[in-house]
């Protein structure tokens, strides 16, 4: 498989990057001796394989439904880029 | 001083031969000596280290001192410390004072380690140079113009340069062994789910493994002890009983049986590492190891397998970096998606962002079977080739890297050839596997200059013990892991 510059600004946006002409140019080059490295994987037959995600075959833990975190509402927006009367300030999305 | 085992400097602070202000001090002397060249912290609070360090000296006067108490540690700055400006390497994260300390760094306070600093990093844990960093590329202590290896380039360069007195990394596909390798200092990673992820910034969820970074195996068993354990907040932590990682060291190795991967041993492999880790075997056969050959037929399947899972956990664990509740937000911007855009593509480096299309590209509609789903399939035979490896052979030896540092700039323009760095140490990751890397000697690069050279030492889930007895029996009989680079001894 081979990509075009047009693939590449497609992945960009659907990353929420930004690319320029330029950029998306150069990043061609690279993702494609990358995919290229990839492709190596097709070769090779994995017919009735189980996909592994875990080593140890644990399954998800539950826990009790309470509340653990406290309200530290001041301390984690002191590190936040914009926020005004306690929210966060984003542009605005709905006319 | 600078060259004390945990165990002796232990002794010091409890036979108040010395206090952990002193000490921390005599450490803080050496950074603000050599690092301002070396580049190995990135972010120094000497009146929060020295607080800690006051605090431990309290501890240790009210006989509540444990093997750990009043050493200073460097921390990798890939993991949230309370107050501590916490980056992971990247411009995104340069305002981003971490409200909460990682799981890992609770078990480090609640022993009264202090924390010296928080060490340079590729970003984002992606790089084996750490030429990624947005906050400067490290020096190799052994050689100024090489690489210290990466991602965790600057603990091993930390600990290298005795700027600390042990250190903290990180390993998604080999973060903590090669950089120890390239560095001349021992590294571990853990089965993976031992160290709490709690607070630690991920890159790829299923294989990032946090471990220490130190000068010897009994250095990393004392620090294994504090920093495993179970941790309810980290979804894949496993919950089992507290081992003493120390409990083998002294055993002797033999009938000992050590496995060597022909596959580690082959192209790609330089000449001179070879020799250094030919005679390391030698030294195991010398200590009664009984050598067996061992095959593990998909090893040059797990890059193209890592480079597929890696990027794609990291373009979903990336994601949250959107400019609205911390990190980096673009000065301009007309709409929401161009504040996204324009704040990624501005806080985001260039390898980071590669990794991410790769990611988004992989798991975009249509792709997802011929590669996520392959590669998790092939990731398990690569745990296969290891379980049937483990049935005739109790550890396996082999290189860490294929060669030794490499000059800053020499593969930072070409990804591929910067992945296969990784090649002995990825699959281990896969598997899930714990790993090593501890020094084995020097072999000559190309203009003549002696590098270290490390010895990979795999074993089997939850076998650290096993691992740390062999590579300490290894380092009674040999001084490899005691040099240290000219010019930061003083």
């Amino acid at each position: 498989m081979s990509l075009s510059t047009t693939d590449v600004k497609r992945i960009a946006h659907l990353a929420r990057i930004a690319v320029s002409e330029a950029e998306a140019e150069q990043t061609l080059q690279k993702l494609s001796g990358i995919l290229g490295l990839i492709e190596q994987m097709q070769a090779v037959d994995t017919t009735g394989i189980a996909p592994m995600s875990h080593s140890q075959d644990v399954t998800q833990r539950l826990r009790t439904d309470v509340v653990t975190e406290s309200n530290q509402r001041e301390l984690l927006q002191s590190i936040a880029p914009a926020v005004e009367n306690g929210l966060y300030l984003v542009p605005k999305v709905i006319e | 001083m600078i060259n004390k085992s945990l165990k002796q400097l232990a002794a010091m602070l409890a036979s108040k031969d010395i206090s952990s202000v002193e000490l921390t001090q005599e450490y803080l002397n050496r950074i603000d000596r050599y690092n301002p060249e070396i580049n190995a912290y990135i972010a120094l609070d000497q009146e929060k280290t020295l607080a800690q360090a006051t605090a431990a000296d309290q501890m240790l006067a009210q006989g509540k001192a444990s093997a750990l108490t009043g050493i200073p540690i460097a921390q990798k700055d890939i993991f949230c410390a309370k107050g501590w400006q916490t980056t992971c390497g990247s411009k995104m994260l340069e305002n981003f004072i971490a409200p909460y300390d990682a799981g890992v760094i609770e078990r480090f306070n609640a022993v009264g380690s202090v924390n010296l600093g928080k060490t340079n990093m590729d970003e984002f844990a992606m790089g084996s140079s750490n030429e990624t960093s947005y906050y400067g590329k490290v020096q190799n202590p052994w050689d100024r113009s090489r690489v210290p290896g990466g991602s965790s380039g600057g603990s091993a360069a930390a600990v290298a340069a005795r700027l600390c007195a042990a250190a903290t990394g990180t390993d998604t596909g080999g973060s903590i062994r090669q950089p120890a390798s390239l560095c001349g200092l021992s590294g571990l990673k853990p089965t993976y789910g031992l160290a709490s992820r709690y607070g630690m910034i991920a890159f790829a969820s299923s294989l990032d493994q946090a471990g220490p970074m130190a000068k010897s195996c009994e250095d990393m068993a004392l620090m294994m002890n504090v920093m495993t354990g179970f941790d309810e907040r980290d979804s894949t932590s496993l919950n089992r009983e507290k081992e003493d990682y120390a409990r083998d060291l002294g055993k002797p190795l033999a009938g000992l049986r050590v496995g060597l991967p022909k596959e580690y041993f082959a192209e790609g492999l330089e000449a001179g590492v070879a020799k250094v880790i030919e005679a390391a075997i030698d030294e195991y056969r010398q200590l009664g190891a009984e050598i067996v050959d061992i095959s593990l037929p998909n090893t040059m399947l797990s890059i193209p397998v890592y480079y597929v899972l890696a990027p794609a956990e990291a373009s979903s664990n990336l994601s949250r970096y959107d400019g609205v509740r911390f990190g980096h937000r673009a000065a301009e911007y007309d709409d929401l998606m161009e504040m996204y855009c324009k704040s990624r593509a501005e806080g985001f480096g260039a390898e980071v962002k590669r990794r991410i299309l790769i990611g988004t590209y992989v798991l975009s509609a249509g792709y997802y079977d011929a590669y996520y789903l392959k590669a998790q399939q092939i990731r398990r035979l690569i745990a296969q080739d290891f379980e049937r490896a483990f049935e005739q052979c109790d550890i396996i030896l082999g290189p860490t890297a294929p060669s030794t540092a490499f000059k800053a700039g020499e593969k930072a323009d070409d990804p591929v050839a910067m992945y296969l760095q990784d090649i002995y140490t990825i699959a281990v990751n896969l598997a899930g596997l714990p790993g090593m890397s501890i020094p084995a000697g020097f072999a000559p690069a190309d203009d003549g200059k002696e590098l270290p050279v490390g010895l990979q030492i795999i074993g089997n889930y939850f076998d650290e013990a096993r691992m740390l007895n062999a590579g300490h029996a290894y380092q009674q009989v040999t001084d490899w892991h005691t040099r240290m680079p000219e010019g930061v001894t003083s």
